[in-house]
């Protein structure tokens, strides 16, 4: 096959596929009765009632200080979350390696637990753990906790078997016992990275903990919640901002802290 | 006085490949023995057999006058705090400082809370520090291990199997990732130290030349069985092609083509 063909039969292939593209977003939207052409539309109108509506005016100032008290509450939830989770983890961990793993029986036992808590979106887990603790904070904290278990479970497997395999085989061989190989090489050389994916879990948990709240009803997410169902939408914008503000200076701060580490 | 008898080992990791094949030989106390062979001809396999580091299939390694093979968890700890190790990318924990990683030979002595917590005695830090000065490196006792360069990491991980008075030292490859000039060093202290200190030193190695300088005794290993044993001045050349048979009729068929 010459270039001239090679080109031309390229020329055809992609004039298919732009057509089978355009075919199937045209069913899909005449299906689910979706009209694209309006939608673009609507777009100028949605900016100028966004920017009409969710501004942050001088009264709604005064209700600052309630929404941080509420902003706090779920940051330090997403904290202690996050660190009860870790305990656990390390232990899962630990156990799942195939460097540190004592026996098949615990390390498929460990897996299983980190994918069954990690494949449920923690949305899905909040509404699931509504139902036996009801509306309150406990049920927040346990919805984190079962996704950062499952989040941290995984990291730390994959931490402990790429970082500590060959100081692991070393300190076997000096007749070490398992906890001193868990405490002197594999502690110490996972910890830096095992400490940035508690970060990040932190951060990804304040995010999680907003919508969490939105559910069960605690927290930024209750505010976020309230104002909106009041129509209240200048709190509501003052809530978003005072969210994304701290994301901002958490990541910041995490960020900061991991250069230091690593 | 016999130290390690390997009586007809075998040792397979699945049904099809055979990776030891009835090995045997003895190893004296103080001996200086090199194994060499083929990548992939069962040296690794054979030196993490004699202290169980990968479990023993077929046969008896005798250490000491124990069966290593028929060993309890704690029998086996002790035994291997008798048998220092060394490896070819030194094995160290990169995020420690070297008087650490040299104490963590100590481990083995130690319940599991005195190590956890590093309740190490003055005698074995000034042991350390000994060992340090002895290999050349004490300047560099406080750095972290990742700091150095391989041939004095090296020298920290000879130091870790040398603190913990062993009887028998097991070398897999300690130079193979080092240059001609830090391999020498390495050479030159493993074989004088060990001399001094009568310790056996096993060493698997690549190179004939350097296993022909410095060892006693050598133990050709080829498709995991041994095709040589007797000392150095008996290779010739005609066992250094069985040993490396492959390499030599690859390379015939090459140059006749």
């Amino acid at each position: 096959m010459n270039e001239k063909a090679m080109r031309s039969q390229r020329k055809w292939q992609t004039i298919i596929w732009v057509a089978i593209i355009i075919t199937f977003t045209y069913l899909a939207s005449d299906i689910t009765n979706f009209n694209i052409i309006h939608g673009i539309a609507t777009l100028p109108n949605a900016i100028t009632w966004i920017f009409s509506n969710l501004t942050i005016t001088p009264e709604t100032l005064e209700r600052l200080p309630k929404i941080l008290e509420k902003l706090a509450e779920t940051i330090l939830m997403s904290i202690a979350a996050t660190t009860t989770a870790t305990i656990f983890s390390l232990f899962l961990g630990l156990m799942g390696s195939k460097t540190t793993g004592t026996s098949s029986v615990l390390g498929v036992f460990a897996r299983f637990i980190a994918s069954v808590a990690r494949n449920i979106p923690v949305v899905a887990w909040a509404l699931i753990l509504l139902l036996s603790f009801g509306q309150n904070s406990m049920t927040g904290y346990l919805a984190l906790f079962v996704g950062s278990l499952g989040f941290l479970t995984r990291a730390f497997i994959e931490t402990i078997d790429e970082a500590s395999h060959s100081a692991v085989e070393a300190l076997r061989a000096t007749g070490s016992t398992y906890f001193q190989i868990v405490f002197k090489a594999v502690i110490p050389q996972c910890l830096p990275q095992m400490i940035s994916w508690i970060l990040f879990m932190i951060e990804t948990n304040i995010r999680s903990a907003t919508l969490v709240g939105i559910l069960t009803g605690t927290g930024i997410g209750y505010s976020f919640d309230l104002y909106y169902k009041t129509l209240n939408y200048n709190a509501v914008a003052l809530v978003t901002f005072v969210i994304v503000i701290s994301v901002i200076i958490i990541e910041l701060m995490s960020n900061r802290i991991r250069k230091v580490i690593l | 006085m016999t130290l390690v008898e390997v009586k007809n080992l075998g040792k397979s990791y699945n049904a099809q490949t055979r990776v030891l094949k009835g090995v045997s030989f003895e190893v004296e106390a103080g001996e200086f023995v090199s194994i060499i062979g083929l990548s992939g001809a069962g040296k690794s396999t054979l030196l993490r057999c004699v202290n169980r580091m990968v479990e023993i299939d077929e046969g008896n390694v005798i250490f000491d006058g124990v069966d290593v093979g028929s060993l309890n968890k704690q029998e086996l700890r002790k035994m291997r705090t008798n048998i220092g190790m060394i490896f070819q990318h030194y094995n160290l924990v990169p995020r420690l400082s070297v008087i650490e990683n040299v104490l963590h030979g100590r481990l083995g002595y130690k319940t599991t809370l005195q190590g956890v917590f590093n309740r190490f005695t003055e005698l074995e830090k000034e042991h350390a520090f000994f060992l340090l000065e002895k290999l050349g490196i004490a300047d560099h006792a406080y750095k972290r291990c990742d700091q150095l360069s391989g041939g004095q990491q090296q020298r920290v991980g000879i130091a870790r199997s040398l603190i913990q008075e062993p009887k028998l030292v097991l070398c897999d490859e300690p130079i193979a990732s080092l240059d001609p000039n830090s391999s020498e060093i390495i050479m030159d202290y493993l074989k004088s130290i060990t001399k001094e200190l009568n310790i056996a030193c096993i060493v698997n190695l690549h190179q004939v030349e350097i296993a022909c300088s410095y060892s006693d005794r050598i133990i050709g290993l080829s498709k995991g069985t041994v095709v040589f044993d007797g000392p150095s001045f008996m290779l010739t050349s005609a066992h250094t092609d069985e040993i490396y048979r492959t390499k030599t009729v690859e390379t015939r068929k090459l140059v006749t083509v």
